[in-house]
């Protein structure tokens, strides 16, 4: 089904696509059909440059569930190990 | 009652949407008959997609003049249809009243063309399955499908943050016979939510022909996808030109 579900945030940071760097504003997280992931439903996750230029309008990225939990720990575990100090935010 | 394969033509098109915005769209046509039908086919979340473009071929092959509009033609005008999904999702998707509006304009766009019969009917799958079915209760339609549409009844979880409503209570404004198809193994919609709106169109004494599929679950038309079920597909595929032949041949009402 298409689930509709989907959380959207901002973000600050930066993706790259292709040979072209830009800065990132916003996210887009979803549980629905991938379009290109070989599997009946997939986590997506798309960001967006907000001038819209240089990376074709987004980066986008399709994980099988388990991938994106292993992801989404991972992450978690990088940020818990790093020191506190050089977290700003 | 679709005796041959036809000859066709296909092209994007630009037509104006029934609220005046200038909507693109996909359009086949069969080129070797003199009189047809229209159906406005409805792409899915996804978006305005190349196994939707391919369906509507299909129907050009078999006699009828197909029209898929970009339903992301204000939202993200001249990108991949993937990444005209992904900014449309990102912006909540889009309202019912201009999808309703869009298919109006294709519809009319359909009625327009040398050749047509006057009668339109609409098809959807999935998100397009639930905005078939909307389109038939709030548009003068002929003959209406939705294939496997989910929240026909019952209505997306409040944190999709998308503009969907409920649409049940509208059954009783349905214009026209109404196919539904759907698989025995989806969960959305699931058997007890067919039963849910079968139950509402016999309340109100409208026109409907619903079939399970066996061995089917969400999706098994798509081709590209590994919900793909060709058993099913194909069934489905003789219930929607056996339902179209009977409700939108012949002269106009």
């Amino acid at each position: 089904m298409c689930t509709y579900l989907t959380e959207r945030l901002a973000v600050e940071g930066s993706a790259k696509a292709g040979e072209r760097w830009a800065a990132v504003s916003s996210a887009s997280v979803y549980f629905d059909h991938p379009v290109h992931a070989n599997a009946e439903h997939s986590v997506n996750l798309d960001f967006f440059d907000a001038r819209d230029s240089g990376l074709s309008r987004r980066v986008a990225v399709e994980l099988t569930p388990s991938a994106a939990r292993e992801l989404a720990a991972a992450i978690e575990r990088v940020l818990a190990s790093a020191p506190a100090e050089l977290i700003a935010n | 009652m679709n005796p041959r394969t036809h000859n066709l033509s296909a092209q994007t098109v630009s037509y104006p949407s029934a609220d005046g915005a200038q909507i693109e769209g996909f359009l086949a046509q069969p080129s070797d008959l003199g009189s047809f039908p229209g159906v406005v086919v409805i792409h899915h979340l996804p978006g305005y997609d190349q196994a939707t473009k391919e369906m509507a071929m299909k129907f050009a092959s078999q006699g009828y003049a197909a029209l898929v509009p970009n339903l992301y033609s204000r939202e993200a005008p001249g990108a991949a249809p993937d990444d005209a999904a992904a900014i449309a999702r990102a912006q909540g998707g889009i309202p019912d009243d201009q999808l309703v509006s869009d298919v109006e304009g294709a519809a009319r766009e359909l009625r327009g063309l040398a050749g047509a019969n006057g009668k339109v009917g609409v098809i959807g799958h999935c998100s397009g399955g639930r905005q078939a079915f909307l389109s038939a209760c709030r548009l003068r339609l002929d003959a209406a499908i939705d294939c496997y549409g989910a929240f026909v009844v019952g209505t997306p979880p409040p944190e999709s943050g998308l503009k969907a409503q409920p649409l049940l209570d509208l059954a009783p404004s349905l214009s026209c016979p109404l196919l539904g198809l759907f698989g025995a193994d989806d969960k959305f919609p699931s058997p007890a939510h067919v039963a849910e709106l079968e139950a509402a169109l016999r309340a109100a004494g409208k026109d409907y022909e619903f079939h399970s599929l066996a061995g089917a679950g969400h999706g098994f038309f798509a081709v590209d996808r590994p919900s793909y079920r060709v058993e099913a597909a194909n069934q489905g595929w003789a219930f929607v030109f056996d339902f179209l032949g009977r409700h939108l041949r012949g002269a106009a009402a």
